[in-house]
């Protein structure tokens, strides 16, 4: 199973036909303690690079852009209601949302765990 | 010879920290929620007895309990001084907020705005018995536009957010006016810049995009120039900057803006450091507010009222928001309303009004009488004062501590963390560890574009003697966290009325109110 | 100079320490032909000196206190207890900071929720912040966050919103190309606002007890804007009428703002006041200004700390909420010891006074000939229509050491639907004599 990753450390892991989405373990050790997460409804469509949902801890504030265009096939009410798991388990349990991707090429462009690994360690 | 005489000496003195059954450690205070103290059916306040006549409020009676305590005047009393216990403040020692110029209140100023004259006065009063207050606010402003070197202020702004408000608002209408408004819609402003910047400028609908600045803190003129094109509204710059120093490039920053067409927004809030030295007219600024609890010594009150006049170039002035005073010979007389402006001719352009009546009187009348006693030979030595004290406190630092620039500094040095590399101390575990030294710290974590930033203001205030004691401080405790301390820093502060809060906890689970608690028996 | 304790032995030792010879040294980034600029400003002058000459400007005005004074419409005049005073002038408040360090500064940050909490009571809300500016730019506050909420750019405003509230709205507003319809000044309380609510308004704004002073029921407008997805904004200026009236809260308003200026601070010729704010808790993360939120120390015991930071310009900067940073404090302070002084049942008391004075006004003046009282409801507020341009009225009074009101003219230029109105308060500060001398000098005037 691949998972890749966009500049704005956001994740995509392939999930049987959809894609599910969330931050990567190193921006939340970043952002510090989350206190809260706000997530789009099932449904809604966007395209790669909107904002998609919002991610805070005490200090910081920041937005998640959909790192691939399609629409929100459910979103992780686990963590709008527990946002403390997105410390915990930044890349399992505390996953964002699912998508179904409308152009799944657009993954091509993105890192994969290698390449991240670097880009965060400089970043 | 009395053996029977108390020990005079404290001798035997055990040093633990025990608890107390009160919880209270001798003048630290407990002090339980006025919703706990007091009574719902009390009250601190007698009036007569209303005589029971037929209600006249159409059926809308509040019926329904309110929920608020009252509390006798005793208890009120104790309370809110108990309360006043647990805070640090300037009449207290130090409080070397950058950027947020904790400088001394005289007390003159406050008996001067609680004349009734001036306290008692109603907004709408006719003009003709208001005549006093309206000379307030001319003189006020004779002397904010001389001081500046600008032309024209606007009195309403509220605070200084509203001040910056005022003035890009300004600089749209005079967009609109020269019907570029829906083409020129960018501001620039640096990272370094204070949030209000940018969140002003986007309230104003534009939209914001950051100038970089050079190795020396200072914007980058070149890239400045790079960016500026047919789609720039203008510049937001603080000038001394956020980290304490000019802007060298000042004037060619204004001239290669207005060269582009745009304008330039200065923030005034370190006018503190060059009021009564340099006009600010004479750099090329388009607008700039001056924090009248900055640089003018109305009291902070704990986070507010502010007071925030805008200075006007005369490309902007014609937009200014009513009302505004006009003196005629011995009278003045307020012009209200946009359509009034209109009638003026010049003043057809008036972008509207920022809020009901005439600004913060309460603050003009205390800025005045500050400015007066100074008079501009004190108004100059306070900001020299205010520079020299900054620099004193970055030369004796910086044996210790890492200042973020070279050079001198104007008034707030600036310094950076790499002094804490690998003691395992942050920056807010030294700013707690002050706490406990007995001063507030200083500015943390700001500006954004210095790592673990301490910005130290001093202001004229503080005496030489002050210094020292607050340097050495500073000094031993940069000593001790490179001594290996760091479990120390980590704890404090533990001298203070609280320990170090939960602010996670706060933020997860909000609780904004005080609600009754649940009986017992509800509860199961 | 009295304020500076530097001296020039200090300041010598000093610079020696600093490396410069002289003080301009450490000005040397400023362009040397702008240093040292000429300025015509008066120099420095003793405390009794600055006394005397603001002591001179004060005089020249006329306080509410010192005549009979019936002057409202945003601003009003109470008796505010020595106490008050006395604590807000302490130095720890007075002199204290932005509790940004919440150790240090529990003092404050107590006060603030008290505050919230007693706000929250009187609008009927869930939430409070702790505090904007004042009245008329919370309103404009509370319209923008109405569009944030509904992603919609229509403002209705009631014909009887006091018309700074509405100019500030607008102003604020225009700036987004947003349509702000304000429907013509209703002295009689009764446009059928509702009726202007469609599916693309964001927000209509009613005032209660309007600015005539006219009482309504905000039921009806709330199920309106209901129904078409639009918020109530419920705007109030004489907060005592919390004491009294019905909340905006119980009727259904999703935004409650303002003026807390009646509560602890004086008329001070229109500032500073303190602007309320409360909503429901579900629009909390919309709302602009500081909040302050209850949690636990190291220790585990119970502080304050301001929280919800993040919709804030000092974190989410172009991002956030509103530009807002500093707030009324030091008012919010006077608001909040006032108010646990008055208490539920002071405050009662004191709506109750104010309601009997404004009814005896009503019926002195209205007793008048050719004096109409148009109000069928009020609370302290009403409003008279004369027989001639009551600015003309007002200023003849005045000159007789009567504050007879706020004419129409001031509030509305050369409206001639409203020039001949007069705007009259009474409050528990009105004496029976006040109220006959204003009938027999007004009597005499018309």
């Amino acid at each position: 199973m691949t998972v890749k990753y966009t500049k704005d450390h956001e994740y995509v892991r392939a999930e049987g036909d959809v894609y599910v989405i969330g931050v990567s373990k190193h921006a939340a050790e970043q952002l510090g303690d989350v206190v809260f997460v706000e997530l789009p409804d099932a449904g809604k469509t966007f395209k790669k690079g909107d904002d998609m949902a919002v991610v805070e801890s005490v200090k910081a504030a920041s937005d998640v852009y959909a790192p691939i265009s399609g629409e929100i096939v459910e979103a992780n009410s686990a963590i709008v209601d527990e946002p403390a798991k997105v410390n915990e388990d930044a890349e399992g349990a505390a996953w964002f949302v699912k998508i179904r991707a409308s152009d799944p090429a657009e993954l091509d462009a993105m890192m994969d765990e290698a390449a991240y690994a670097e880009f965060a360690a400089e970043s | 010879m009395n053996a029977q005489g108390r020990p005079s000496r404290p001798d035997n003195i055990a040093a633990t920290d025990a608890p107390t059954f009160t919880g209270n450690k001798a003048l630290q205070i407990e002090e339980d929620l006025i919703f706990e103290v007091g009574d719902f059916a009390g009250t601190g306040v007698d009036f007569p007895e209303p005589d029971g006549a037929p209600s006249r409020l159409g059926g809308l009676e509040r019926d329904a309990p309110i929920g608020l305590p009252g509390l006798s005047e005793p208890e009120t009393m104790r309370h809110y001084v108990r309360l006043s216990q647990k805070n640090y403040a300037i009449d207290m020692g130090p409080f070397p907020l950058g950027s947020c110029t904790m400088k001394h209140n005289p007390r003159l100023n406050e008996k001067v705005a609680r004349l009734p004259g001036f306290a008692d006065l109603h907004p709408l009063t006719p003009e003709a018995q208001a005549q006093g207050a309206l000379e307030v606010i001319d003189v006020l402003s004779t002397w904010l536009k001389e001081l500046t070197g600008m032309p024209a202020v606007a009195m309403s702004p509220k605070a200084g957010a509203h001040g910056e408000l005022c003035g890009m608002m300004s600089i749209k209408a005079a967009l609109e006016a020269r019907g570029e408004a829906a083409t020129r819609t960018r501001v620039l402003a640096p990272e370094s810049a204070h949030g209000t910047n940018p969140a002003t400028a986007v309230q104003c609908g534009f939209t914001v995009d950051e100038i970089p600045a050079d190795k020396t803190g200072r914007v980058d003129l070149a890239a400045l120039k790079d960016m500026l094109g047919p789609d720039v509204a203008g510049i937001m710059v603080t000038n001394p900057n956020t980290c304490g120093l000019f802007e060298r490039d000042i004037r060619a920053i204004a001239e290669a803006v207005h060269d582009a067409g745009g304008y330039f927004y200065c923030d005034g809030a370190n006018f503190n450091a060059i009021a009564g030295k340099v006009k600010p007219g004479d750099l090329g600024v388009d607008a700039m507010h001056i924090n009248l609890h900055k640089t003018f010594s109305t009291p902070h009150g704990g986070g507010g009222p502010g007071s925030g006049p805008t200075v006007l170039s005369e490309a902007l002035a014609p937009f200014a928001p009513v009302p505004y005073v006009v003196r005629e010979g011995e009278r003045h007389t307020l012009v209200e309303t946009r359509r009034a402006a209109k009638e003026e001719g010049e003043s057809a352009k008036s972008f509207g009004r920022l809020t009901a009546f005439h600004g913060q009187m309460g603050m003009f009348t205390r800025a005045l009488s500050y400015m007066m006693s100074h008079g501009v030979d004190g108004v100059r030595q306070a900001a020299e004062d205010a520079v020299l004290n900054a620099n004193y406190v970055q030369a004796r630092l910086k044996s210790e501590m890492t200042p973020a620039f070279d050079g001198y500094c104007m008034h707030e040095a600036l310094f950076d963390d790499r002094f804490l590399k690998d003691t395992g101390v942050e920056t807010i575990d030294f700013a707690k560890a002050m706490i406990d030294e007995g001063y507030h710290p200083m500015t943390m974590y700001f500006p954004l574009v210095v790592h673990g930033a301490m910005l130290i203001e001093p202001t004229e205030s503080e005496s030489k003697r002050e210094l020292d004691q607050f340097c050495d401080a500073l000094l031993s405790l940069a000593k001790r966290a490179k001594a290996g301390e760091a479990d120390a820093f980590k704890a404090a502060p533990v001298h203070a009325p609280r320990r170090r809060l939960d602010e996670t906890a706060a933020a997860r689970k909000p609780v904004l109110r005080w609600t009754p608690p649940i009986p017992a028996e509800a509860a199961e | 100079m009295r304020y500076l304790p530097l001296n020039d032995a200090d300041r010598r030792q000093m610079l020696d320490i600093i490396g410069a010879d002289a003080i301009d040294d450490l000005f040397a980034d400023v362009p040397a032909e702008t240093l040292n600029a000429a300025f015509d400003l008066p120099g420095h002058v003793g405390e009794l000196g600055v006394e005397r000459a603001l002591s001179a400007m004060a005089a020249k005005n006329q306080a509410a206190s010192a005549g009979p004074f019936f002057l409202g419409c945003g601003a009003y005049k109470h008796h505010i207890p020595a106490t008050v005073d006395h604590i807000i002038q302490r130095s720890e408040f007075l002199t204290a900071y932005t509790p940004y360090q919440p150790e240090i500064a529990q003092g404050t940050l107590q006060y603030l929720f008290e505050f919230q909490s007693q706000v929250a009571a009187l609008t009927g809300m869930e939430v409070a912040n702790a505090s904007m500016y004042d009245g008329s730019t919370g309103c404009a506050e509370a319209a923008l966050m109405a569009r944030r909420i509904t992603k919609r750019k229509k403002v209705i405003v009631s014909g009887g919103l006091h018309p700074h509230y509405a100019a500030v709205t607008r102003t604020n507003l225009e700036l987004h190309n947003d349509d702000v319809a304000i429907a013509a000044p209703d002295p009689a309380g009764a446009d059928d606002i509702a009726a202007l609510i469609d599916e693309e308004t964001s927000c209509v704004i009613v005032q209660n007890p309007d600015v005539f002073g006219n009482l309504r029921d905000l039921g009806p407008i709330a199920e309106a804007a209901h129904a078409n997805g639009a918020l109530l904004i419920a705007v109030v200026t004489e907060a005592i009428s919390f004491g009294a009236v019905k909340s905006p809260g119980e009727m259904g308003a999703d935004i409650v703002v303002a003026e807390g200026q009646s509560i602890g601070n004086p008329l001070g010729f229109g500032g500073p006041y303190v602007g309320l704010f409360a909503t429901r808790q579900k629009y909390l993360r919309q709302m602009p200004g500081r909040l302050c939120g209850e949690t636990t120390d190291a220790e585990g015991q119970r502080g304050f700390v301001l929280t919800l930071s993040t919709r804030e310009q000092h974190i989410r900067r172009d991002k956030a909420t509103s530009n807002i940073c500093t707030n009324s404090g030091l008012c919010t302070l006077a608001f909040t010891v006032h108010m646990s002084l008055l208490g539920e049942t002071g405050l009662r008391r004191l709506a109750a006074l104010n309601h009997e004075a404004a009814c005896k006004t009503a019926d002195a003046l209205g007793a008048i000939d050719g004096v109409e009282v148009i109000n069928r409801n009020f609370f302290n507020e009403f409003t008279l229509r004369l027989p001639a341009n009551a600015e003309k009225v007002v200023n003849a009074l005045a000159d007789k050491g009567v504050l007879a009101g706020v004419p129409g003219g001031r509030l509305w230029l050369d409206n001639p639907d409203t020039e001949n109105l007069l705007i009259v308060v009474a409050t528990e500060c009105v004496t029976d004599e006040d109220i006959a001398m204003f009938a027999e000098k007004l009597a005499g005037e018309i």
